[in-house]
């Protein structure tokens, strides 16, 4: 147990430490210097204030001083990120790059958490009820493919426009109404989740697709294996050994939803683009606007961090689920 | 009279057209009797096994009756086919070592399949404990994954899965091929015992390894091409074969050892014919040393002794 | 998405093996060559996503040519409704920019990067699937960590970083060519993965061995006998591939780091997005390029199960 979980974690130090390695050295590669070109802008104090201007400039001549040796430039790097600090934003003000994206987390989880486990949940149930049945089938698989082959984009533009502006069911952007402050009343939480229910049900229905064609995929290979066929032979009723090829299933899926983790972030992104909510996505669609590359490097290191932890309990549901990785380990341990 | 089986045809449907794997086989196997199955692969004896229990997806139903104890069998029909399956007539699979769901634990699997076929676990808990001694497993194996058992212990424990509702007739379908030489002969051992226990009533050993048969079979049905060949008592198929493939195949065979016919066969000069489109007449002619003009016409398949059953003209018999 | 359709290891074997055939163990006989022929042509998915694409693929190639327009000309009357006058099929823009040539010309970047970014990937996830799936041993070791490192780095996010760089310090790069480059470059980790499972299951047959008895070389054995063995799963990996490098591509333009000059689909709904185009109600500037990246991408997942079904006897119902 402890040998598979190492091995894992060592995996995921790895792509961290690589991924962060990336993070500081793509300005350093670029052709032409980004930096000089920042600190123009931010020189310029467009919309910053002095102090914060002056900070800033600070900032980067600790950071990037190209006067400094390479390695010590890189140990600063690691020594600022190990205490929490990704530099200070332009598009914010001149707010730290952390704070600024602490603040649209909770957005982007609120789309991505329920999105996730709810097309999950639905989209499995749909793929396995459809496999090998003709009529579902032939239902089913189509709209699961226009639903994954569509950009997350688009079905978030074509929501918006058919419920959002032609029905004037839900808001159209934001994450809540202008007139309204943050507060625990029952007027601020209903407009919170008409403001949620489109960008989630967007990314929803994108997923949605993506499952339920994974799980038909996948139960058509079970159902053809060598335990369904014994089952068969033996009499067994459709009932159960349609019950195990979909748990058997289900094993690829969780690794399925490991490997799609990065394209479900994406996904989410754009979509909050298209309904301006007030997450990450929406974060770096201004960074990028703002050319304020703390923040997106920032974004970046954020969404590794992310995505690895989610991997983490991606591998233990694994573990829980599977038999099999259990005995291995009890065998690898004993 | 246990099994019975008239003129059964077979085909597997391919783009090419039918093929005639089992094209009218007249046999029966008498309550008690171990029948061995042998012949080359594609001889269609995997066919007449699976037949018998389930036709898969390609598999064609094209004639014939099979009748176990009494009752016909609607092979035709999958879903009738049901309330024999495991009852009546059950099967070890070719593929033993993948035939238990692997994220499953083994008994629970059993409760499971047996619940499923209308049968409380609790009443045969017990005669299931019986059993895995009887095949010198330890009764933790039902707490376990099929991953964490050997080869031979899984093959033992589906052997003991598929004779649990002490079916009619067994089929054994190529179940030693997968193993390794010792474990070999325990599992065939352990089948005439299951047959001494009253386990299961009758058996159908399908291999191509006729040394296997020697050991435990009492009587032999060869197959070539898609037909029966011979059908004796064991000791008359090895002392005394009257088909010419039969007598090729037993001399190919040394007294102890080689074990594949089929590769021992290579000694037979020529290949099978296709059975796209097979040869009229004797499917054996183009490769038998003693075909002349007769074997143009097919020769049927005819008891010459009692017990003995050969179709070939050469042999004297009610034919010549 | 990514792998929806390629089984993934545990399942896999199912693709290459022809255990349903005879045990013939050569590559592909003539006869097999017929039979996949035979059923491409009963396969209604494969005929409907041949179809498909085909139109799409004309229509890239010459609606360029039968509608001449300057796809970033603001030339024409301002956020007008498609109608039948020339220049106005698909409706103009908020700049009076002729959609309909936005259209096709984002339609050729669209299949450029898809045969691009698709080829690139392939090419680096078959040379890594099949050298560790082969080699076995630390080299496996290796470049499994490098897969996996690069299978859990979020794409899109590392993307976002080096293009926005790119932006103001590279600007020439801003283009669909570099675009479909870095899209290859980073997309390979799961198909180098799915081929490596395969390799490693045809490392143990009789055909390789007898390759290695008779002195061929590694490098010789994967290309002449272990990539033709599994050919219809790489052509599969490929077209998933393919389709995947437009969806990032698609997002990449479309979060504002897509090309500077030229047009692309991604591009048309990051305009429309940018310039308010939901508040305007002007539909007609982003129902094509989306409708247009999922008809391209839809054909191709349909093609690919169709295939699938082609290839594998198992998958097909009689």
């Amino acid at each position: 147990m402890r040998r598979y979980f190492g091995r894992k974690l060592l995996t995921y130090a790895i792509t961290f430490f690589i991924a962060a390695t990336i993070d500081w050295l793509i300005p350093r590669l670029m052709p032409g210097d980004p930096i000089a070109g920042m600190m123009q802008r931010t020189g310029g104090g467009s919309t910053l204030s002095p102090e914060a201007s002056a900070a800033m400039v600070q900032y980067y001549t600790n950071l990037f001083g190209l006067n400094r040796p390479m390695w010590e430039q890189y140990l600063g790097f690691w020594t600022s990120l190990f205490h929490g600090d990704l530099g200070l934003s332009i598009f914010g003000h001149g707010r730290a790059v952390t704070d600024t994206i602490m603040a649209a987390v909770p957005y982007t989880l609120g789309l991505l958490i329920p999105a996730i486990l709810l097309s999950y949940w639905l989209g499995n149930s749909f793929g396995a009820v459809a496999a090998r049945r003709k009529w579902l089938d032939n239902s089913i698989l189509p709209i699961g493919y226009l639903l994954t082959a569509t950009p997350y984009m688009w079905l978030g533009l074509m929501l918006a426009y058919i419920v959002g502006f032609t029905f004037r069911w839900f808001p159209l952007s934001g994450g809540y109404g202008f007139n309204l402050e943050p507060a625990l009343t029952w007027l601020f939480i209903s407009d919170l989740i008409a403001h949620w229910f489109m960008p989630f049900f967007s990314l929803f229905l994108v997923m949605l697709g993506g499952w339920a064609i994974g799980m038909r995929n996948m139960i058509i290979y079970e159902l053809e294996s060598d335990y369904s066929r014994y089952l068969e032979a033996l009499g067994a009723p459709q009932r159960l050994v349609r019950k195990y090829a979909f748990r058997n299933a289900m094993l690829p899926q969780i690794t399925g939803l490991a490997l799609q983790l990065g394209v479900i972030v994406a996904g989410a992104l754009v979509t909050e683009i298209v309904f301006s909510y007030p997450g990450i996505g929406q974060l770096v669609f201004n960074a990028i606007k703002s050319e304020d590359y703390f923040l997106l490097q920032g974004i970046f290191l954020f969404i590794i961090i992310g995505v690895l932890a989610a991997n983490f309990i991606v591998d233990i549901v694994y573990v829980i689920v599977d038999p099999r990785t259990r005995v291995a380990m009890r065998g690898g341990t004993a | 009279m246990s099994l019975q089986v008239n003129d059964l045809k077979v085909y597997y449907r391919t783009l090419a057209g039918d093929v005639k794997a089992l094209d009218g086989a007249t046999f029966s196997i008498a309550d008690g009797e171990i029948m061995g199955l042998a012949g080359e692969s594609g001889c269609g004896k995997s066919t007449l096994g699976n037949s018998l229990i389930r036709l898969d997806g390609r598999m064609k139903y094209v004639g014939g009756s099979v009748t176990l104890d009494g009752a016909e069998m609607p092979i035709w029909d999958k879903q009738a086919m049901v309330p024999f399956r495991f009852r009546e007539v059950s099967v070890v699979p070719q593929y033993a070592m993948s035939a238990m769901n692997p994220t499953r634990k083994i008994g629970v699997m059993i409760g499971e399949l047996v619940e499923s076929r209308g049968l409380p676990y609790k009443q045969i808990k017990v005669e299931l404990g019986r059993r895995i001694d009887v095949v010198g497993l330890t009764q933790d194996v039902l707490k376990r994954y099929p991953i964490e058992l050997s080869g031979g212990m899984k093959q033992r424990m589906v052997m003991v899965i598929s004779t649990l509702l002490n079916p009619s007739l067994l089929i054994a379908d190529e179940i030693t091929s997968a193993l390794d030489v010792s474990t070999q002969r325990a599992v065939a051992e352990t089948l005439v015992s299951f047959r001494d226990h009253g386990f299961v009533k009758s058996m159908m050993v399908i291999t191509h390894d006729i040394s296997i048969l020697y050991q435990i079979s009492d009587s032999i049905l060869i197959m070539y091409a898609g037909k029966l060949a011979e059908k004796a008592a064991t000791s008359r198929i090895i002392q005394s074969p009257m088909h010419p493939y039969t007598q090729m195949l037993v001399a190919s065979l040394p007294e102890v050892g080689v074990r594949y016919v089929d590769k021992k066969l290579t000694g037979i000069p020529g290949s099978p014919p296709s059975l796209l489109t097979p040869p009229t007449g004797c499917r054996f002619r183009a490769r038998c040393p003693l075909a002349y003009a007769k074997c143009a016409e097919e020769p049927p398949f005819v008891e010459v002794e009692p017990d003995h059953s050969v179709a070939c003209w050469k042999v004297p018999g009610p034919n010549a | 998405m990514t792998s929806v359709n390629l089984p993934s290891d545990s399942a896999g074997n199912t693709v290459t093996a022809p255990e349903t055939q005879t045990d013939a163990v050569a590559a592909p006989s003539k006869k097999s060559q017929h039979e996949v022929l035979y059923f491409a042509l009963r396969s209604k998915k494969f005929i409907f996503a041949v179809a498909v694409l085909g139109f799409l693929v004309l229509l890239a190639i010459f609606g360029p040519i039968i509608d001449s327009n300057d796809p970033l000309a603001q030339t024409l009357g301002v956020n007008t409704p498609p109608s039948t006058d020339p220049g106005y099929w698909f409706g103009t823009t908020t700049f009076g920019e002729d959609v309909f040539a936005q259209f096709v010309n984002g339609l050729r970047a669209t299949f450029f990067v898809g045969l691009l970014g698709g080829g690139i990937a392939s090419l680096i996830g078959m040379s890594i699937g099949f050298i560790a799936g082969y080699k076995g041993g630390w080299v496996d070791e290796l470049l499994n960590m490098v897969t996996n490192v690069f299978l859990v780095i979020p794409t899109l996010a590392l993307l976002l970083v080096i293009s926005s760089y790119l932006q103001r310090s590279w600007p020439e790069a801003r283009g669909v060519f570099f675009e479909s480059i870095f899209v290859g470059v980073t997309a390979w980790p799961w198909a180098a993965r799915a081929i490596r499972a395969q390799t490693f299951s045809l490392r143990s047959r009789d055909f390789i061995d007898l390759a290695k008895l008779s002195g061929r070389r590694g490098l010789k054995i994967i290309v002449f006998e272990i990539a033709p063995n599994m050919s219809s799963y790489l052509m599969l990996t490929f077209i998933l591939l393919f389709g995947n490098a437009i969806l990032i591509a698609a997002s990449l333009d479309f979060i504002g780091l897509g090309p500077t000059s030229g047009m692309s689909l991604g591009l048309m709904m990051f305009n429309a997005v940018s310039w308010a185009a939901l508040l305007l109600g002007t539909w007609w500037w982003f129902v094509p390029p989306g409708l247009g990246i999922m008809a391209t991408v839809g054909a191709l997942y349909v093609m690919n199960v169709g295939l699938d079904e082609i290839f594998n006897p198992k998958l097909r119902e009689l």
